[in-house]
């Protein structure tokens, strides 16, 4: 079976935080420690709703070295395929899932001087963990989140509870926004800045981030990439020998899984690319969505990323 | 001839490259020798309006020259022991977005890239161009004395006498390549040592 090792769990606390998020817990079913992770770690969700199944990634937010449960925060997106829907309105406390042992694709460089973090949103939550797993060994962090509105802004209290100096809070309906390249320059030399968050704000801490000289190595970001509906397409799966049609609601990993075929993942959002798929033939069109295959192997034709991409056309065949 | 094209090697060699102004936020160039050459071709009146250059001239007369580039702020010393304090000190006081441009031979390129590192800056982010002398700075594995300038293979440890091969293995930590006894198993067999590269 591909994807990382399983956990069976059982959901133990359901909090709700606000309009759009609400935090899961969950406890190994058999009672037995879940393993330590490293602060920006996730883990994939099995959510079995009818027929369909869908494997989500969600950041773990609890102490990286609490044994006893995990923790994570569900955005509800009630335009998104019902990935979190079916979290926010299906589960319950008491019920039986399975989960994946953590991964980690958004770690802490342990070399950097000071981390500066920023959030956007449900950005916030990969932070959690990474400055519980700071704060452990004294680590020097700060932190600037941005919040649509107060009403919004998950764990901000917690935050600048726990930490009122490392702590910078934001909300855009009060017109307050990060002074970045300010925020960029002061930084003491050995800084590393992580950003989490929307795709726009993601880009733009990159981009500022380059302009203003800092190292690539220095600039870590995080961005799960749900896969998007569209037309429905047909694949051929030449390893397999099969023809699956993708449906409007599916990923193509998602098809080729319902199909019985085996395929490699890990993240299921376009970062880490473990799903990465040879294309032996094609007429169409590719919509690559992932942020792990470059700008010319994208235009190139040879390679997919079936987590997240899709393609418009008459003819894919892949190696699979 | 400053420029010297280095035979391919073993992984753990440094390979050099050629200085590309970059956008950055301050400018710090340390150079020794005929390393001011690089300095001068790489220079632009915005890099040197926030530039603090840092040169250890051993003999070569570039002084003058880089001076005239208008650096924010100009240093000349004796030796890099002697400008280390200095560099450690500019380091310290940096902000992210100081870009580091190190020019001239191995030693001293190897030296300021060790503390630029300290510094958390990371090793790829780290600009160097080799020019000028191809002696380099070896370690003698035996007494871990360093032998600065070294131009011959074999040579004789500085620190204990040992007659040492010039080895490719390089130590980022240490700045230095690996010096070992070469006449260890039959003492006094020393072959006749030439340069480096001949």
């Amino acid at each position: 079976m591909s994807g990382a090792e399983k956990i069976a769990v059982t959901v133990t606390d359901i909090v709700p935080l606000n309009d759009l998020v609400t935090r899961f817990e969950f406890k190994r079913t058999d009672g037995g420690p879940l393993p330590t992770f490293s602060g920006g770690a996730h883990t994939v969700v099995e959510m079995r709703d009818g027929d369909t199944t869908r494997l989500n990634p969600y950041s773990l937010m609890s102490d990286p070295m609490d044994q006893s449960a995990y923790t994570i925060s569900v955005r509800r997106d009630d335009q998104g395929r019902g990935g979190s829907l079916y979290m926010h309105t299906k589960v319950a406390v008491g019920d039986e899932m399975v989960i994946s042992y953590p991964v980690n694709l958004f770690s802490l460089d342990l070399r950097a001087k000071k981390h500066l973090f920023l959030a956007g949103g449900i950005g916030i939550t990969p932070f959690l963990a990474q400055i519980k797993q700071l704060e452990r060994f004294n680590g020097h962090w700060e932190l600037h989140y941005a919040s649509r509105t107060e009403s919004l802004g998950s764990y901000v209290d917690e935050l600048t509870s726990h930490h009122p100096n490392e702590t910078h809070i934001y909300y855009d309906d009060q017109k307050q926004t990060i002074d970045l390249v300010n925020l960029l320059e002061g930084q003491p030399l050995g800084t590393h800045v992580y950003v989490c968050g929307p795709k726009g704000m993601i880009d733009w801490v990159r981009q500022t981030a380059a302009a203003e000289g800092w190292p690539r190595e220095a600039i870590h970001y995080e961005e799960f990439l749900a896969p998007q509906p569209g037309k429905p397409f047909e694949v051929k799966l030449a390893v397999s020998n099969k023809v699956i049609s993708v449906g409007e609601n599916e990923s193509l990993l998602e098809a080729m899984e319902r199909a019985g075929v085996d395929a490699p993942y890990l993240c299921r959002g376009g970062a880490c690319g473990q799903c990465e798929t040879n294309v032996i033939d094609y007429s169409g069109n590719f919509i690559h969505r992932d942020h792990w295959l470059d700008d010319e192997e994208h235009a190139g034709g040879q390679k997919i990323m079936p987590c997240v991409s899709r393609f418009e056309g008459k003819t894919l065949v892949l190696d699979r | 001839m400053t420029k010297f094209t280095f035979p391919e090697s073993i992984k753990s060699r440094p390979i050099y490259g050629t200085l590309e102004a970059r956008e950055g936020s301050a400018h710090l160039l340390v150079a020794d020798a005929h390393g001011a050459e690089a300095l001068l071709e790489v220079a632009t009146p915005e890099m040197m309006a926030k530039a603090h250059i840092m040169y250890i001239p051993k003999g070569e007369d570039f002084e003058a020259k880089l001076r005239a580039l208008k650096p924010a702020s100009f240093y000349s010393g004796p030796s890099y022991a002697a400008a280390e304090p200095r560099l450690l000190k500019t380091l310290e006081d940096a902000r992210m977005g100081l870009q580091v441009y190190l020019a001239g031979t191995e030693g001293l390129m190897g030296q300021a890239m060790n503390a630029a590192m300290a510094a958390g800056i990371p090793y790829t982010a780290i600009q160097t161009e080799h020019r000028g002398s191809v002696a380099r700075r070896m370690q003698c594995v035996h007494c871990k004395g360093i032998t600065e300038d070294v131009e011959t293979d074999p040579f004789v440890c500085s620190h204990c006498g040992l007659n040492l091969f010039v080895r490719d293995h390089y130590s980022r930590r240490l700045a230095a390549y690996q010096g070992v006894c070469i006449d260890a198993e039959d003492p006094g067999n020393v072959p006749e040592p030439k340069g480096i590269y001949e």
